[in-house]
């Protein structure tokens, strides 16, 4: 099964050096043992734009869809036999880049 | 039938989820063999293996739905490569089976109160009905649950096997939890609307904590948590006065407690104070059951080892340093240093369980015994206000009654 893993951010400080590494580390082990699918980080959600095109003329908005406290930093797509063994990926690389995590199937 | 029902329930729906790997479909076609029981037994008779006829007759039922449903989307071929049920595997094989069943409703992936209703309904073989009414929750709500929880299993892909032994502690402590918990709701149901004891609860958590202790005879938790439930579900008639008061520990008629159960707890303490003697540090089910079983071997409540419970309690508040242990440690020290010195050691946790009935009755109690009565009497208030259980508010009013015999309390001052 592959699952996503989002990586959420809810506190105040940006990721540092530190951070990078583990979070190197633990990507490399991550491929090392097949489980690695792709992953990515993303930009602050100021940065980001919205387009809504369902009507007529595409509406383009600037800022989130939703402004939140929370939002998502970075994603890990992983290829798993089970939940408990993401889980137990989701565990270490919650450590890693130290934020929490969301396990989410894929259909 | 019930007692087969009982017995035979989990191991029907741990087979047929192992082969069929689905959950939904074990429950069901579980259910339909049950059904087919009550309705044939009776008139046939009780075959000579009741469980490996469940077994049969639940395996034809999935295959059965598995082939409606295959001819329903038009795959003949799939529906026909299904044949009889494969001869049932050995005791030990279906044993290992329930532990598992145990293990994907208990998952933390789920909601607790999911882990709850799943483990009633898949390995206590409660209806729908039966589980919504003890948690007082709607049918078709508790059905709802039920069914998002399987779901999620399914979606999910929550493993059905027994975890890895590096996640084995963690899980079997997240086992005990559900099981303690449909134990406490049982014997001191939180509802006002709900009978005080119900021993249906206590007696289904009993018989599930049974049933993990002959599946893991070494955890010394699991262990500790069925002495424990033993002990503490041996003084539940002796709980509950005839008028429908809960009764305090050192009021019970302490012959009436059921002396089986007693032994039973006693001798599963003493397996686990061995093997502390040999090193293995017990963890907090077994202090727990450590301290019931101090209080349940003194036969009047003035002969309680007092010195004892405390150091208990001391044991526990390494393990728990939550203020509720240090509640229980404050009341029990109070016997040994006398209530001034319990009142002081109670009123430090003011700010932690302003909100908990229990410290404002045990704060209560200190002051009547120092003759506090007006400050008694409204810690007594406090306690009915946020008490939730019908017994046991019936049992406050008594002792707040009780503080001014001869009339309501007047404020003092």
């Amino acid at each position: 099964m592959q699952y996503l893993l989002s990586v959420v951010h809810d506190g105040p400080s940006p990721e540092v050096a530190e951070e990078q590494a583990a979070i190197d580390v633990f990507n490399q082990q991550m491929k090392d043992d097949g489980y690695w699918v792709f992953a990515g980080g993303l930009g602050m959600p100021t940065n980001a734009t919205v387009v809504d095109s369902r009507g007529e003329q595409p509406v383009i908005t600037d800022g989130p869809f939703v402004e939140t406290k929370e939002f998502l930093i970075g994603f890990w797509i992983i290829e798993a036999p089970d939940l408990d063994v993401a889980l137990g990926l989701a565990t270490e690389g919650s450590k890693a880049c130290n934020r929490k995590i969301e396990v989410r199937p894929f259909l | 039938m019930t007692a087969a029902h009982r017995s035979e329930w989990a191991r029907v729906v741990a087979s047929l989820t192992r082969r069929f790997g689905d959950l939904d479909l074990a429950e069901e076609s579980a259910a339909e063999a049950f059904a087919v029981a009550v309705e044939r037994w009776p008139v046939d008779g009780v075959p000579p293996n009741p469980g490996a006829w469940l077994t049969t007759t639940a395996n034809r039922k999935a295959i059965d739905r598995i082939r409606r449903e295959a001819k329903r989307v038009g795959k003949h071929e799939e529906a026909d490569m299904l044949y009889d049920p494969e001869p049932p595997p050995s005791l030990g094989v279906v044993e290992d089976e329930r532990l598992r069943l145990i293990f994907i409703c208990c998952h933390p992936a789920l909601a607790p109160e999911s882990r709850v209703a799943l483990t009633l309904r898949m390995v206590g073989g409660l209806s729908v009905p039966e589980i919504a009414r003890a948690f007082l929750v709607q049918e078709s709500a508790m059905g709802q649950r039920i069914t998002r929880a399987k779901a999620k299993i399914k979606a999910a892909g929550i493993p059905y096997r027994v975890p890895a032994a590096k996640d084995l502690p963690a899980r079997v402590s997240g086992v005990l939890a559900v099981l303690y918990l449909v134990f406490n709701e049982g014997y001191l149901a939180t509802d006002p609307a709900a009978d005080p004891v119900r021993a249906e609860l206590t007696g289904e958590a009993i018989r599930l904590t049974r049933l993990v202790h002959g599946l893991l005879p070494e955890d010394g938790e699991v262990a500790g948590l069925l002495a424990l439930m033993l002990l503490t579900d041996a003084r539940r008639t002796a709980r509950v006065s005839s008028s429908g008061e809960l009764v305090a520990l050192e009021e019970q008629d302490r012959g009436s407690w059921n002396a089986d159960l007693i032994a039973e707890g006693h001798r599963l303490v003493r397996e686990r104070l061995a093997a502390a003697r040999a090193g293995t540090a017990p963890g907090r089910y077994q202090i727990l059951a450590a301290i019931n079983a101090v209080h349940t071997s003194a036969r009047h409540a003035a002969d309680t080892d007092w010195s004892q419970v405390v150091t208990l309690y001391d044991q526990l508040a390494r393990l728990d340093r939550s203020p509720i242990v240090a509640l229980n440690r404050a009341v029990a020290a109070a016997e040994l240093d006398g209530p001034a010195a319990g009142l002081a050691a109670v009123d430090r946790l003011a700010d932690a369980l302003d909100g908990y009935h229990p410290f404002h009755a045990a704060r209560a109690d200190l002051l009547r015994r120092l003759g506090r009565r007006a400050e008694a009497s409204a810690a007594y208030e406090r306690a009915i206000e946020l008490a939730g259980n019908s017994a046991e508010i019936a049992a406050l009013a008594r002792r707040r009654g009780r503080l001014f015999p001869d009339g309501p309390a007047t404020p003092a001052g």
